[in-house]
Order: structure tokens, then sequence, then C-alpha cells
């Protein structure tokens, strides 16, 4: 599995990245976890803010520090 | 990196049909110098149509939208419908008593109504 944390870098965008790989090993899901803070990558995305979590190439949040639980559900679907 | 740089808050997104007729054009312009005015951000509805996943998614995720048709075939509200996007305000541009029509001659004086429009509408949401 393959998941992307979008944001330049603030907290916001720290505290994803930790929700993200926290849930990750909680679930001991297979994952590869980047980060990606260049704007222009960020910009092939679309997305209208950040943080934004892409997993597998979908977008599934958008300017908002998603839950672990919920990630946990997106990764383990 | 400041505190919430990367954070969308306070920020409407504004969809607007841009279709082929004056309506549809005025509702484009409407959305391209709100957002040169601050109000919010004018964002791709061909994006959420086209059901990509970051579009579609930043629409769902976004605190506040305002969508604009400019008539009653609401091609834009429709497309949303179909992307399970929820609406929260919603203006057609007809419904303001602006006739349609095909010779593109947008006045100022919609121009500025529809923008009034679009800011009450946000209001009452």
């Amino acid at each position: 599995m393959d998941i992307k944390v979008l944001g330049p870098g603030c907290p916001k965008c720290q505290q994803t990245e930790k929700n993200v790989k926290e849930a990750v090993a909680d679930t001991g899901v297979d994952a590869k976890v980047e980060k990606v803070t260049n704007l222009l990558e960020i910009a092939k995305y679309g997305v209208f803010g950040t943080p934004a979590v892409v997993i597998d190439g979908q977008v599934k949040s958008v300017g908002k520090i998603p839950a672990k639980d919920e990630i946990k559900k997106w990764i383990t679907k | 990196m400041a505190e919430d740089c990367c954070a969308p808050g306070g920020n409407v997104m504004i969809l607007a049909c841009s279709g082929g007729s004056n309506v549809g054009q005025l509702a484009n312009q409407a959305a391209v110098e709100l957002t040169q005015e601050g109000f919010g951000k004018m964002y791709c509805l061909a994006g959420i149509g086209g059901h990509l996943s970051g579009f579609v998614q930043s629409a769902k995720d976004v605190s506040e939208i305002v969508v604009i048709d400019g008539c009653a075939t609401c091609c834009s509200k429709v497309i949303l419908e179909h992307a399970e996007v929820p609406i929260k305000s919603y203006l057609i541009l007809t419904d303001l008593g602006i006739e349609k029509n095909k010779h593109f001659n947008l006045n100022r004086k919609d121009l500025e109504r529809v923008k009034g429009a679009v800011k009450e509408a946000c209001r009452g949401s």
C-alpha cells in the first residue's frame, strides 16, 4: 500500500503524518508512507487545501487532520 | 512554516457552471472576481465532474461551498449530486430575473447583482 501525506510542513501536516504512521503501525498493514512537500507535486492532486491523505492514488481527506481510527478504516478495507 | 500555513480555514469554495450562455459566463466571471476580491476561491467543477478523487474529496471536506448555476438546467447541481457532494449554498442566475441568451454580452450591473447574491446565499446557509 502506498500512502502519501500532502502538505508543506505546518503542524497540521505533521500531525497528519504522525496519525498515519501510528495507524499503519497499530494495524500492521504493509504500507509505505511518504510526505510530499513539493507544491508542484501537491498541485497534481488538485486538492483545495492541505494536509491531504492519498492512499493508492485515491485522495481520502483534504484540509483536515484525519483521526487515527478513520485512517485505520481506510487502510484495512 | 507558520502555525497554519496549509490550513484552508475560512475559505469559501466557489463552483460556477461556466456554461455556454450569458448566465453561464456571468456565473464564471462572478466566481473569478469574488476570488480576486478575496471572498473565496474558485475551484474546478470539471475536476469534480470527472470524478477525480482530489477534487471530489476537496468539495466534500471543505467547510463552506457555494454553487452558481446560470439557468434552471442546474448542471452544476447535478454534477455535485452525481459525485455525492452536499451543497450548502446555491443559486440560479435566471431566478434573479436575468434572462438567458447566447449573446455573451455581460454587463457590469448584472455582474454586481450576481456577486451580491452569492454573498447573500453564503450568509443564509
